[in-house]
């Protein structure tokens, strides 16, 4: 049944992004279990603003789980305790009464601090946009039955293509590597015949923009898939691998 | 040149020189194991892999493994500790499905490199380095004999060989993965063989050290 | 008050609708519109504000074009908008299924599914164009779901008796906006488009009466920036979020609408609000926003509330549980009014009725304001596994929020297996209405063009499920830039446009005046708290069921909120850098205009028809009663000057050629 907890919230608190940050932490009374995480961050925000105090600053927009936009960390978790769940997602009953949450930023170098706990995902549409498309201009594309694409296949480009581009990943890696993001979106194309006639060129792109862009290097750990709010599986991260190497072995 | 600078250049040397040790490994144990049966037996092996062109070649082949797969590591957790950002976390907790070895490949890899010092100096050092430089090697026999005559030689072995078995752990499904030969099924097919490969291959070395030291201590 | 204003109404309204007869209009515009050479695109300049469906894939087509594109979005990223968030799927008339689709079918569900109230050449065009868009985004990687032969899949849709719609999974316009904003990204790559993320358009200027350009504030910096072009693109989507609480995205807002309303363009058919069917109830009063269940979920679990109003009662007072009610005593009330559809009816009326029933005691949660959607007869039919398959990412999600599982076997009474059931009840879901534009998708500001949900054109009163994805797209792909191109052929001489231009001095200025004094009520209250209340006002008196005092009290209240907003509300903070809530202050005062908008033009229309329900004007058994011989046309607001007074009303009567005016009929 619902019931009301009471806590202690730890946020980081940043003005701005070359501003130095610090934790503050605030008593968060009498919250209804079946508030979502936001909601309760919208309530202490309205006290604070009551207070004549700066709410605290956070990305968050479709609160359904699916734009992608919200990123906080939560006890120690990307998108907070709960698996295959953005943050807009989860709900105060997976917390207790009298316990203390810490809410962080995303934490790499690659996403820096705006203020509060909202950051730069920029380098993911950079990403992008070295190579995550298919080349051709629109109205020219033929009947889309005319290519049939086993289900198999279509399926698994579903799954990798599920991917809302919210940096939980980068933020989970403890090296800051953005490679299952990248992945994702390599797969996704690389099963389907449409993405086929680029995807040499398309991987060496969007790789080597990662790298530039200064994420980290992929060593396996899995915590990036075992975090990624969708489910995004490890496979493609070992595809990703393939689709390079045999496009620089063929070079 | 791909192979140092891209990410996952980068990670295949780590693979292709991992798996390489790891191959190493496996005839060191194989060999090792000759000593199990007939000592002399293991003289002739000695003898064979002394300082003749092709044990040469085979030990500068080995090193530069070695060497790269150490420069390497330290160079990608350079860049992966600068990719983290200044501020850490306050609070991390580590996914279920993740392994504990994963996350601390480092720190077992310069466990394993203290060890591998310890343990050239017990061989290496009295066996092929002398015949390099001219001298007299001393016997793979005797060798044997001076290191595990010591008891307390024992555990310093096991906790290296532990050390080496929780790096292989993942680190042989993981070069698999880099290398872009793993998929769904494969993962975990790569984990089970590499979790039996490690535990074999660790196992014979242990049950060699303890009878080394059975032999030659008690 | 109709008869004067037909009488005194100035300015006639061109609709620029083609000649011939329906469905060649399209073609022949094409055939005889005039182009830009590609020489020449590449000196025109294009402000595309928005990045969804609509807006991105505008942006993304016009640069593969050759124009110079500036693309503005409020997110951190293109990638955002919420035209990802929608589940269900995208209609298209290809007739794979060979179950009688055509372009016709689908053009004449759609304008029958929006009341007869929508312009039937656009809708014609709509339906037209939905077959390229398939074949676009199969050429763009979508991974729409396949058949095991390898063809694409179709399932059928809230309103739709044909198997139309195309989906991946339950995230179809997820996927649709990854294309498009795939296609985006390789145009800002290629150097056409400029990204201007989380930037929010204040203002749009206009330069000898055409829009050239807008006023952006960074809302990184929170400083205003200027942009200029040949021609403004508006894609900003639907005004949902006036009523607080919406299955839309937090960020969602109608100001870029408003700035192009108080600059001249015409705002059309206001009072046309979807309510969709299948929302989670609201459960507290610090709810912030209200999440949908897939339509698709209509398709195998039927809708009911307790037949005795004694077991109502003890659903609301918490004593049972609905899996403790049996077969007989339940009301399939949908299956029982409208035997033809069933389940499957559109959104209006399937809203309708779960609000007629709740209104009269039925409602099945403690607020009273619920009903149940049960797969116990599809889990016994087909099995569990199958069911799970089709809906287990929804049943997790509602578990989630709920703490409920509608998959969970709850009880057995006499052999038969019931289910828990979900509790859905209606929400704000989609606008309708929208800014006027002609055929040409051109506002009554030249140069000023309004694309996607953020117009007015093809949905009528109502709209059928999976056709927002459509219209989207087809605007932005098919639509927009060809038509924008009639507009811009005579401007090829026109220079770039210098930003230090007078006119935009005058709009830096009167929208730095406007942040200036949002920042200086210095008052007590938040903006959520009177955004909250703006939305109790509307839900209240503007929501499902409208009457004429209803109406006018909406009318009183929301002067009263405006005289709020502008002596108590309080920002923290200051104008430098990033600063929330000034920018929700912003939103805010919109929304209130807003609301005015939607009430004059809900009272103004004195029939019922689609997501417009006036109480007064309904049949004996409760169905929406049309009164085509006086409000078969467009209403048009005017701004006149300032946002306290009154707009005018201006018609757009419709001419229906193709397709015979009747009443809308589900029950056989």
């Amino acid at each position: 049944m619902e019931k009301n907890i009471s806590f202690k919230l730890k946020v980081w608190r940043q003005a701005g992004p070359k501003e130095k940050g610090q934790f503050v932490t605030y008593d968060v009374n009498d919250i209804p279990t079946d508030t979502s995480f936001l909601e309760m961050l919208d309530i202490v925000n309205e006290q604070l603003i009551e207070k004549g105090e700066e709410p605290i600053v956070f990305d968050h927009d479709c609160r359904e789980g699916i734009c992608g936009m919200c990123s906080l960390y939560v006890n120690g978790h990307p998108h907070g305790p709960a698996t295959g769940a953005t943050t807009c997602q989860l709900y105060m009953r997976r917390f207790h009464d009298g316990e203390t949450i810490t809410v962080e930023p995303w934490r790499s170098a690659a996403f820096p601090v705006i203020k509060d706990l909202m950051v730069n995902r920029n380098a993911f549409d950079q990403i992008q946009q070295a190579g995550g498309y298919v080349s051709f201009n629109t109205g020219g594309a033929q009947d889309a039955n005319a290519i049939p694409i086993s289900k198999v296949a279509a399926d698994e480009a579903m799954d990798s293509a599920s991917c809302i581009g919210c940096g939980a990943c980068v933020a989970a890696c403890k090296n800051g590597s953005a490679m299952l993001f990248v992945s994702a979106k390599v797969s996704q194309f690389a099963l389907l015949p449409q993405g086929r006639a680029e995807a040499k060129k398309r991987v060496k792109a969007m790789l080597s923009k990662m790298d530039e862009l200064g994420f980290g290097n992929c060593t396996n750990t899995g915590a990036c898939a075992a975090e990624c709010p969708k489910n995004i599986k490890l496979s493609n991260i070992s595809r990703l691998n393939r689709e390079f190497v045999c496009a620089k072995c063929s070079d | 040149m791909w192979l140092t600078n891209s990410s996952v250049g980068r990670k295949v040397v780590m693979s292709v020189t991992g798996l390489f040790l790891i191959l190493f490994l496996t005839f060191h144990a194989l060999m090792n194991a000759v000593a199990l049966i007939s000592l002399d037996a293991y003289e002739a092996v000695c003898e064979f892999l002394g300082a003749n062109w092709y044990a040469l070649l085979g030990t500068a082949v080995l090193a530069g493994g070695f060497v790269i797969h150490i420069i390497y590591a330290l160079w990608l957790t350079l860049q992966n500790r600068k990719a983290r950002g200044d501020d850490r976390y306050e609070v991390s907790a580590r996914p279920k499905t993740v392994e504990w070895a994963s996350q601390n490949m480092l720190v077992l890899g310069l466990i394993v490199l203290c060890f591998l010092f310890l343990h050239l100096y017990h061989f290496w050092a009295k066996m092929q380095l002398p015949e390099i430089l001219g001298d007299f090697p001393m016997s793979g026999k005797n060798a044997l004999a001076t290191t595990f005559g010591q008891w307390w030689i024992l555990p310093i072995y096991l906790i290296g060989f532990l050390a080496i078995w929780f790096h292989i752990t993942h680190g042989f499904w993981s070069a698999f993965q880099s290398l872009g030969a793993a998929n769904e099924k494969w993962i975990e097919r790569f984990k089970c063989i590499g979790w039996w490969w490690a535990t074999i291959v660790m196992g014979l070395f242990a049950i060699e050290a303890c009878y080394f030291t059975w032999f030659f201590a008690l | 008050m109709e008869e004067t204003i037909i009488k005194t109404a100035q300015p006639v309204i061109d609709s620029k609708i083609p000649e011939g007869p329906i469905a060649e209009k399209w073609t022949n515009y094409k055939a005889h519109q005039k182009l830009v050479n590609p020489a020449n695109k590449r000196r025109l300049d294009i402000i595309v504000v928005g990045t969804g469906l609509a807006g991105a894939s505008a942006a993304a087509t016009l640069g593969e074009m050759g124009f110079n594109v500036l693309n503005f979005c409020i997110q951190d990223s293109p990638r955002r908008a919420h035209s990802i968030a929608a589940q269900g799927g995208i209609n298209a008339a290809k007739n794979y299924q060979n179950d009688g689709d055509s372009v016709y079918r689908l053009f004449y569900d759609t304008v029958k599914g929006g009341d007869y109230r929508a312009r039937e050449a656009n809708v014609y065009r709509l339906a037209e164009v939905s077959n390229n868009i398939i074949d676009q985004c199969v050429a763009q990687g979508v991974p729409f779901a396949r058949e095991y032969g390898g063809l694409l899949a179709n399932r059928s849709f809230g309103g739709a008796q044909v198997s139309r719609t195309f989906y991946a999974k339950g995230q179809t316009g997820q996927q649709l906006l990854l294309g498009a904003y795939s296609s985006l990204n390789r145009q800002i790559h290629a150097g056409k488009v400029k990204s201007y993320n989380r930037y929010e358009m204040h203002d749009v200027v206009i330069v000898d009466g055409r829009a050239r350009g807008i006023i952006a504030k960074n809302l990184v910096t929170g400083k205003l920036e200027r942009f200029a072009a040949h021609a403004v693109v508006i894609a900003t989507g639907g005004y949902g979020n006036t009523y607080f609480l919406s299955t839309n995205a937090m960020g969602c807002n109608c100001s870029a609408a408003m700035a192009c309303y108080r600059k001249g363009a015409m705002f059309a058919n206001p009072a046309y609000v979807q309510i969709h069917p299948t929302c989670i109830p609201v459960h507290g009063d610090k709810q912030s926003k209200l999440t949908l269940m897939s339509e698709s979920l209509r398709n195998d679990g039927r809708i009911w509330v307790p037949k005795d109003i004694e077991d109502a009662k003890r659903l609301q007072a918490g004593e049972i549980k609905g899996s403790d009610i049996p077969e007989e005593k339940r009301d399939y009330y949908l299956e029982r009014r409208y035997p033809a559809f069933g389940n499957l009816v559109p959104r209006d009326v399937a809203s309708r009725a779960a609000k007629e029933r709740c209104d009269k005691g039925f409602g099945v949660n403690n607020t009273g304001l619920a009903v149940f959607l049960d797969f116990s007869e599809a889990i016994n039919r087909l099995g569990i596994d199958v069911i799970r398959q089709r809906y287990g990412n929804l049943f997790d999600m509602y578990e989630e929020i709920t703490d409920v599982n509608p998959g969970e076997l709850a009880n057995e009474i006499n052999g038969e297996k019931y289910y828990n059931p979900m509790m859905i009840f209606p929400a704000i879901h989609y606008t309708m209405g929208g800014i006027w534009v002609d055929y040409e998708l051109q506002t009554s500001v030249k140069g000023l063009f309004a694309i996607g949900e953020c117009n007015f054109s093809d949905h009528g009163a109502n709209r059928l499920g999976a056709s927002a994805l459509m219209q989207g797209l087809a605007d932005g792909y098919f639509v927009l830039p060809y038509t924008i191109q009639n507009y811009l052929s005579d401007q090829i001489t026109v220079p770039h446009f210098s930003t230090d231009l007078p006119e935009f001095d005058e709009a830096e200025k009167r929208v730095q005046a406007n942040l200036d004094n949002l920042m200086s009520i210095g008052g007590k209250r938040s903006v959520d708290s009177i955004h909250k209340e703006l939305g109790h006002i509307m839900w209240e008196y503007v929501g499902m069921g409208r009457t004429k005092e209803g109406l006018e009290t909406a009318l009183a209240k929301l002067k009263e909120l405006r005289h709020e907003f502008e002596t108590n509300l309080f920002i923290p903070g200051t104008q430098e850098g990033m600063n929330v809530e000034l920018d929700k202050a912003f939103r805010l005062r919109d929304f209130i205009t807003m609301g005015e908008l939607i009430a004059h033009d809900a009272l103004n229309r004195n029939e019922s028809c689609g997501g417009h329900f006036r109480e007064e004007y309904q049949t004996e058994e409760g169905e929406a009663k049309r009164d085509d011989d006086n409000y078969f046309y467009v209403a048009c607001w005017k701004y006149n000057g300032d946002d306290e007074t009154a707009p005018t009303l201006i018609k757009e009567p419709l001419h229906y050629e193709a397709i015979k005016v009747q009443t809308r009929n589900y029950k056989n």
